[in-house]
């Protein structure tokens, strides 16, 4: 804890989070609550915000960059590689993504590799090439150069599914200090509690951030469902074989040809 | 109209799985058999997990067979103890199988699994039922009787020790046998979630002598009941059922299987089995094509937990 608490100010300071920031950030979410149905087939949200000058002690500046992150519940995935043995395609290698976001957006007002330099995005993780995605590697747990082929596989297929993304043009400024942001939620995504995360950058550094939250629940039929699943697997198992013997008998009844 | 598979995690159109339960129930009446080397590579093909699609389709099996089961029970064409004694074996083989299910899922080896017994399993019997129908065929053009050997003909397996006799049946013959079908049947449903009636009815009926008065029924109701229990074992071992999708290929199943069984009635038992042959031999080439061509991506994922 005493560790903690050293570590903590440094972190902070690495970060480029100057204690006495010349702007703050207001941001407002149009939901705080996505409620996914069996009908649900994705969402977007609006994010409004604007940047104002902390008790008017500096003039605004002229041009801002504005980086969104949403990170959604952790989970843990293995990417699997196959390979050609004896003429067909076998599962060889794999890596486990050890507590990776299920949901990942990166929403910015232009692309990020324009907004701030590589060093600048690496430490403050902005960005799907610069983000922390720690794999099982032997007995260690670490982060692998961003264009190792797991990596890159991994971020391209949780891409494919629309649980990664990363948009250039998703931030629009309505004013030069008014913006909005649209936050897709697909219809796959986990339940759980969103981070979102908004950075704001002039001239390549970070400027200030701030920070928001949205939960995701799944209601209806289909969640009750795959939560018996999850939670009473014997019971679960044991309606849906009573399931079928209901509907086995009930076809023999009304098909009765004797 | 799209639907949303809680565990199979993805929407589909309910008319297309509610068509496909149509068409391979109608398959399964018209041949009397359960039809789960049909459905589950029907979902695999539309991109149903092979893990989910195995254990849902145990379900679909356990359905259509009841209904087939209570149809031969009014006819008092079932011989029970039979039933029973292949059951004792294949209730150990099924929890074998869902055992070897969850192991080979963990080493990410489980699709592998499942395609190659698909193509050796299928490739095999398809390829002898073509071979055999077509020789009772030919047989039959040359004017001999179409069946190749004499019911009380005697293997080596009739002097194996533990003998049994089944009244219904009218047989007088070794448990092991009866067991080690049993066994085979309830491991090779789980691993791929078929109920094993193609490769079951020609076992009881080469092996075991059993006449074809009682074949079909003693069989529906070894699927039955190794299904049933394969549905409760992957539910409550890999929580891999998905009882939506279930459900509606059950209706459309029982359904079809109505239709089937009355165009099969008016086909000749020979030509019937050289269609099934041809069907099973066609499947297990597909799966042989899937393991051999490139995919289209050599990367894939898979949920281990979500925290």
């Amino acid at each position: 804890m005493r560790r903690l608490s050293l570590t903590l100010p440094l972190v902070l300071l690495a970060c480029g989070l100057k204690p006495a920031a010349a702007e703050r950030l207001v941001v407002s979410l149009s939901n705080h609550r996505v409620a996914v149905t069996s009908s649900f087939i994705g969402e977007d949200l609006v994010l409004f915000g604007t940047i104002e000058p902390d008790a008017g002690k500096t003039a605004l500046r002229a041009a801002y960059d504005l980086v969104v992150t949403v990170t959604g519940p952790p989970e843990t995935l293995r990417t699997r590689r196959k390979e050609r043995v004896l003429g067909i395609w076998v599962n060889i290698d794999s890596r486990e993504f050890v507590h990776v976001p299920s949901y990942l957006a990166v929403l910015s007002n232009r692309p990020v590799a324009q907004i701030a330099n590589r060093d600048i995005l690496r430490r403050l993780q902005v960005g799907l090439d610069d983000i922390l995605l720690p794999q099982r590697i032997g007995l260690d747990i670490a982060d692998t150069v961003r264009d190792d082929s797991f990596r890159a596989a991994f971020v391209r297929l949780q891409t494919q599914y629309g649980l990664y993304r990363q948009s250039g043009t998703a931030v629009t400024f309505l004013t030069p200090t008014v913006f909005r942001a649209a936050i897709p939620v697909p219809a796959n995504v986990a339940t759980g509690n969103y981070a979102i995360d908004v950075k704001l950058f002039a001239d390549g550094a970070m400027v200030t951030r701030t920070t928001s939250a949205l939960e995701v629940i799944k209601t209806g039929f289909e969640q009750y469902v795959a939560e018996a699943a999850r939670d009473y697997g014997l019971l679960y198992g044991l309606i849906a074989a009573l399931m079928a013997l209901i509907t086995g008998w009930f076809g023999s009844v009304v098909f009765r040809r004797d | 109209m799209q639907i949303y598979l809680p565990i199979a995690d993805l929407p589909v159109n309910i008319f297309l799985v509610l068509g496909m339960g149509l068409a391979v129930g109608f398959i399964s009446g018209m041949f009397g058999i359960g039809g789960g080397f049909l459905m589950t590579p029907l979902l695999i093909f539309i991109g149903i997990s092979p893990a989910v699609a195995v254990a849902s389709v145990s379900s679909h099996i356990a359905a259509s067979s009841f209904t087939g089961a209570i149809t031969y029970w009014r006819k008092r064409a079932l011989d029970i103890p039979l039933a029973l004694m292949l059951l004792s074996a294949g209730i150990v083989g099924t929890a074998t199988g869902v055992w070897l299910f969850t192991e080979l899922r963990a080493v990410d080896q489980l699709d592998l699994m499942i395609g190659l017994s698909y193509v050796t399993l299928l490739t095999i019997v398809g390829a002898v039922m073509i071979y055999e129908s077509l020789r009772a065929e030919i047989r039959t053009r040359k004017g001999k009787p179409a069946t190749l050997r004499r019911p009380g003909s005697h293997t080596w397996l009739h002097g194996l020790p533990f003998k049994l006799r089944f009244k219904r049946s009218k047989i007088y013959i070794s448990a092991i046998p009866v067991w080690a079908i049993g066994f085979i049947i309830g491991f090779v449903g789980a691993i791929m979630g078929i109920g094993g009636g193609f490769l079951l009815v020609p076992m009881l009926i080469y092996f075991l002598r059993v006449p074809t008065a009682t074949v079909i029924g003693t069989s529906m109701v070894l699927t039955l009941v190794t299904m049933a229990s394969a549905t409760v074992m992957h539910a409550a071992t890999n929580h891999l059922v998905d009882a939506v999708l279930a459900l509606i290929l059950m209706v459309g199943g029982v359904i079809g299987a109505q239709f089937g069984a009355r165009t099969g009635q008016n086909m000749r038992g020979e030509r019937l089995r050289l269609l099934l042959g041809l069907l099973v031999f066609a499947v297990g080439l597909r799966f042989a094509y899937e393991l051999g061509v490139k995919p289209d991506d050599l990367f894939s994922l898979r949920r281990v937990r979500s925290e």
